[in-house]
Parts: structure tokens; C-alpha cells; sequence
């Protein structure tokens, strides 16, 4: 496993000109094509780059909602090639599981649910839109001005790649640093991340009651305008919850009865 | 390798150029042979960044909304692990290291709380309301 990991990264991160030196044949000399030069990373980084990039202003250009969170789904998938091209193959593989697997999943369900047909593109007025690219031109400006003024960041990149590996990511979330020290940075003055991991452990649990308290299907008021709407969404927008401790007709019928007696 | 006459090696104010249009001379380096650095990661990260600001203040349908938290979430997240990568930065500079991978996992882990709970309060309102449109949660209005 780790020998295949090895060889996918050399593959990534330098030039294959020497590997393909004994591909070519005596009558087509591939070292003489622009091919043999070619720094295959750069070549990778450009098309995620220009993906994530190019789908982002997608999501944004878009006013249809369901194109909008297909184009995220893209984009969020080229920042993870980024990421592996960047070296950090576990936050590239948490980046496909959980976000693209997992939280955009649900914003399509979210889509789906609320996809009703005057709501699927809601377009922003002409003089929002104008408004918008300004002074999103100017805020891309001054991030531009703000990293090109530092003029370390400008150098070109080293080819030193750490041996890719998930343990010493492991061993910090249990507080054990094992990993090489920055050249910087004081001996034993780091720490692990234990206790955030705790914190964000209980804080998923807490989040998971609070989204499943708030999502679910509870008796309510509704706007008497809205009745027909309210009728014509299908029983199964209620959630299991509801449907195990009483019947979904009198759950609805009950809530539309409120609805009659009660208006607004 | 001199492929326009111009290389990333002659970045640093070789024409006096607004700061932000310091961008252009990275054009003229040929993208297909130099190798990538750390500032291009940034330009991407300012990129997903803007248009995640720019879908959060245009959109009006909630879920538009929730859509640019991520980009902008994914823009600082692709800064840290820039930032961490020592791929990408001369040799003997020092790096985030490992930290930054952890706040970039952290981040990933809050942006899918965060997904979760916003949806459930985006489909209570379309419950409430018959709509997703924030324009119309008027209801605290005085």
C-alpha cells in the first residue's frame, strides 16, 4: 500500500521525462516533442485549478439551484484533486468523503425538497448583480494585492515531498505529535489536538440532535394562502418520527383543522 | 525555462504595476514546465473565496446562500493546506507543517455541522413559509 502510494506521487510531482526516454521507438523521437519537458504537477494543478475556479464562478453565475449545486459538487471535487496535488492526501480524502459525499448530498436533498417550480431559480434583480460583481472584483483585488505583496510566497516550489503517510495526522488528533518540527518553530513548544477533537466530537453529537429537533415534523401554523401547497406535498416529507408515534392523516388533518379555525 | 522571455523569477516588481496586477507576469511563465508554488495556491483560495462572498450576497434562495458558505469555507481551507505543504514553498522555508492539515480537517468536519443545521432551519422556514426565498423571512421587520 504504501509502495502504490509512493509510486502515485513521484508519478504526480516530478517530470516523467526520464521515464519516458525508453518509451521512444528509433522512427518517433519523443524527446524532441515538447512532451519530454512537461512538469506533469503543474499540467494537474492548472485543470483542477481551473475547474474549481471555473465552477465556482458557475455556482455563482447560476440562478437555476439545482445547476448551482451541481456545479459546487465539481467544484468542491477539483479543490480535492488540490488538495492530494498539494500533499495532504487525507484532507483530500476527508474533503471527497465528507464534503462531496456527505454535505453536499444533503444540500441536494435540501434542493429536492424545496424544489417547488417558482422557487427552483429566483433571480437577483440586474442592478444586485452589478452590485455584486463590483465589489466582488474588488475584494478579489485586494486578496490579490494581499498575497502578492509578500515576496516569499512568489518563489516557486521545492520538489521535497514527505513520504505520504496518515499517522502523524492520527497521532496529533490524539495529541501525540510525531511529526518533523518546522524549521521554525520551538522545540516541544507544540501541542496536539486532543481536546479540539473532543470539543468537535460532542459538537457533531449536539449537532445531530439539534438538526434532527429542528427538521422535524411538528404540528404548525400554516398561512392560510399556503393551504393548497401544504396539502399537495407528499406524506412522506413528514418524518418517521411523527409517523411512528401518531397517523400521518391525523397528523395533517389536524394541522389543517388548526389551519381553517385558526388563519392568521 | 524562457518561454515568453518572462519567468516567475522575475516577478518581483520588474514593471511597476499596480499590486494587484502583480498577477500578470505570472502569465508569462509557462505553465506546462514551471513548477507551482505557494501564491498560486492563493490565487485559487482568493478565487473560490470571492465567489463564495459574492453567492452569499446575491443569492436569495437559501440553499444559494448555504452554497457559498462552502466555497468560502473551501477557499480558506485550500490556504491551509497551502500554507502546510511543503511542496510548495522554497527549500528551508518553514511551513504550517501538520498544523494546518488539522485546522483544515476541523474546518471540513464544522463546514458539515454547519451544512446540517442551516438546512434544517432552511427547510423549517420552507415549512412555515411555502418558500425559500430569504427576502420574504421578513417576520422580525418592525
Amino acid at each position: 500500500m504504501t509502495g502504490m502510494l509512493d509510486m502515485d506521487i513521484s508519478f504526480l510531482t516530478h517530470a516523467v521525462g526520464p521515464a519516458m526516454a525508453h518509451l521512444s521507438a528509433p522512427g518517433l523521437p519523443l524527446a524532441a516533442l515538447p512532451v519530454a519537458g512537461i512538469n506533469w504537477h503543474s499540467v494537474l494543478f492548472l485543470l483542477f485549478a481551473a475547474l474549481a475556479c471555473g465552477f465556482a464562478v458557475g455556482v455563482v453565475a447560476a440562478d437555476n439551484v439545482v445547476r448551482m449545486a451541481l456545479y459546487l459538487v465539481f467544484s468542491l471535487g477539483a479543490t480535492a484533486g488540490l488538495f492530494f496535488l498539494a500533499g495532504a492526501e487525507f484532507i483530500g480524502a476527508m474533503q471527497l468523503m465528507i464534503y462531496v459525499g456527505g454535505t453536499l448530498v444533503l444540500l441536494v436533498f435540501g434542493v429536492m425538497l424545496t424544489a417547488q417550480a417558482p422557487l427552483v431559480s429566483i433571480k437577483p434583480s440586474a442592478s444586485d448583480r452589478t452590485l455584486a460583481a463590483v465589489a466582488g472584483a474588488s475584494l478579489l483585488a485586494l486578496l490579490l494585492t494581499a498575497s502578492l505583496s509578500v515576496d516569499a510566497w512568489l518563489k516557486p516550489g521545492s520538489a521535497v515531498v514527505p513520504a505520504p503517510s496518515a499517522t502523524p495526522l492520527g497521532m496529533a488528533l490524539v495529541g501525540v505529535r510525531v511529526d518533523d518540527p518546522p524549521s521554525a518553530s520551538p522545540a516541544g513548544g507544540r501541542t496536539g489536538y486532543m481536546l479540539p477533537f473532543e470539543i468537535v466530537s460532542v459538537h457533531l453529537l449536539v449537532v445531530l440532535v439539534g438538526a434532527a429537533y429542528l427538521a422535524r415534523a411538528k404540528r404548525r401554523r400554516t398561512p392560510r394562502a399556503l393551504d393548497a401547497v401544504a396539502a399537495a406535498m407528499p406524506v412522506d416529507v413528514e418524518s418517521p418520527v411523527a409517523v411512528g408515534s401518531a397517523p400521518v392523516g391525523r397528523t395533517s388533518g389536524g394541522s389543517k383543522s388548526a389551519l381553517v379555525g385558526g388563519g392568521r | 525555462m524562457m518561454v515568453f522571455g518572462v519567468t516567475c523569477a522575475c516577478l518581483p516588481s520588474a514593471i511597476p504595476l499596480p499590486p494587484c496586477l502583480g498577477i500578470v507576469p505570472l502569465f508569462g511563465a509557462n505553465p506546462f514546465t514551471d513548477p507551482i508554488g505557494l501564491i498560486h495556491y492563493l490565487i485559487v483560495g482568493a478565487v473560490l473565496f470571492t465567489a463564495g462572498v459574492a453567492c452569499m450576497a446575491l443569492k436569495r434562495n437559501a440553499l444559494g446562500i448555504l452554497m457559498g458558505i462552502e466555497l468560502v469555507l473551501n477557499g480558506a481551507n485550500i490556504n491551509f493546506v497551502a500554507f502546510s505543504s511543503p511542496y510548495l514553498r522554497a527549500e528551508g522555508t518553514p511551513t504550517l507543517g501538520l498544523d494546518g492539515q488539522v485546522v483544515a480537517l476541523f474546518v471540513i468536519l464544522l463546514a458539515a455541522a454547519e451544512a446540517a443545521v442551516a438546512l434544517a432551519i432552511t427547510l423549517n422556514f420552507y415549512n412555515n413559509h411555502a418558500t425559500v426565498d430569504v427576502d420574504r423571512a421578513d417576520d422580525l421587520k418592525g
